[in-house]
């Protein structure tokens, strides 16, 4: 056989076969990133047969009718002025400073460095004397980890009792839209007061801590522990 | 100005394309990194309510979607119906198939699942607070109603 000299490929159509690929990932592609309010459910328990009596004043109550109206702590409220209202709600008595106390503000409790610091220490005795009990205590132990980071980065606080929460509960009549703005609004109250706090601390908006980081990840949780999201969904029932 | 006139009578050179497959080519890896092949066609109409307090959904394949709203078939009527996958479906059916879900995920990752509401603003909530209910029966407590993002709503 001859000897040809090898020949080389036409790469002119590669272009083509490149464009055609192309062409199927961008109509298949969907760039939609897929955003939301995250939720936590709770879960299912067999309701206790007195529940504990919550102090009024300890509640910020929200409901919604089937015609997406609102009535906050009994009076009829613009969904635009939720947001300010639950802000109210969470610092009206004041988180850093001593307010008058006046009945009919939300309770908050100081939390003082000495006593965390001796609950802490305790803490940590009762694990080094008894390492199997270590998984039981985790959640206190980092509880009080996370009140002493707040004490650390802002000082001393008060914080909100175990009581204070915000209740929402809707009718089965309301839309899904009015639904999750109220739910966006107190979110945006939670956040506001949050960020207020990063933003002295670090600069940073809450959302863009990256807990992946020591000492972000510490100023998240102290942030939480000064304001948790207490957002409790009542039982679904008929209100008209 | 005579070094002006030799330029002239050069005439236009073709522009070489022998780069337009790397350029091509880097779209198309651009693409294939970011795509996320359609999972399923949406049966009902869905008009995601806006919302401001929202987070990016970590990890997508440990995402299951529940769609509610208007059937696109008319013949279903236009009262809202679900969305499970590639069917409707009913109330019912939610534990079954979250049950179905959990044992195509591996056990680290059980934790972590999500249930992502996709629902139209239209819909009344009755039918959600069903499909609550029935998350909190299955014991899927971890929930995120999908959102379109806007601006916080202006302080006063």
């Amino acid at each position: 056989m001859a000897r040809r000299e090898l020949q080389e490929i036409n790469a002119g159509s590669m272009a083509d076969i490149a464009f055609l690929l192309l062409i199927f990932f961008l109509v298949t592609t969907t760039m939609d990133q897929d955003k939301g309010i995250m939720r936590q459910l709770p879960p299912i328990e067999d309701v206790p047969e007195d529940p504990p009596i919550v102090k009024k004043k300890n509640v910020y109550e929200v409901l919604v009718n089937a015609n997406d109206d609102l009535l906050v702590e009994g009076e009829e409220m613009k969904i635009k002025n939720l947001r300010d209202g639950a802000i109210e709600f969470l610092t009206n008595s004041g988180v850093f400073n001593d307010e008058i106390p006046e009945e009919s503000l939300t309770e908050r409790v100081w939390v003082r460095r000495s006593e965390v610091a001796a609950a802490l220490a305790q803490v940590k005795a009762e694990i080094a004397a008894d390492p199997s009990s270590a998984s039981d205590r985790k959640g206190r132990l980092e509880t009080l980890e996370s009140k002493m980071d707040a004490i650390e980065f802002f000082g001393e606080y008060k914080e909100l009792t175990d009581a204070a929460v915000i209740s929402l509960q809707n009718d089965h009549g309301t839309s899904y839209n009015m639904y999750l703005q109220v739910q966006n609004e107190l979110a945006s109250a939670i956040g506001e007061l949050r960020d207020e706090l990063t933003l002295k601390a670090m600069n940073k908006r809450y959302m863009e801590l990256d807990d992946k980081i020591d000492v972000e990840r510490k100023l998240l949780k102290a942030v939480r522990a000064i304001y948790p999201q207490r957002i409790s969904e009542a039982e679904p029932k008929q209100i008209g | 100005m005579s070094k002006f006139i030799g330029r002239k009578k050069k005439g236009m050179t073709a522009v070489s394309t022998a780069s337009l497959p790397d350029i091509v080519f880097m779209l198309l890896f651009f693409f294939m990194v970011t795509t996320v092949m359609r999972e399923q066609e949406l049966l009902v109409e869905i008009n995601k309510p806006e919302a401001s307090e929202i987070q990016k959904l970590e990890k997508k394949a440990l995402v299951d979607y529940v769609n509610i709203g208007k059937p696109y078939d008319t013949r279903l009527g236009t009262e809202p119906v679900i969305q499970l996958d590639d069917a409707l479906a009913d109330v019912k059916d939610i534990q079954l198939w979250i049950d179905a879900n959990r044992e195509k995920r591996s056990e680290s990752d059980k934790p972590q699942i999500t249930t992502s509401f996709k629902v139209d603003g239209k819909v009344k909530m009755k039918i959600v607070t069903d499909v609550k209910q029935e998350l909190r029966k299955a014991q899927a407590l971890k929930i995120n109603y999908s959102a379109n993002e806007r601006e916080r709503t202006a302080k006063k």
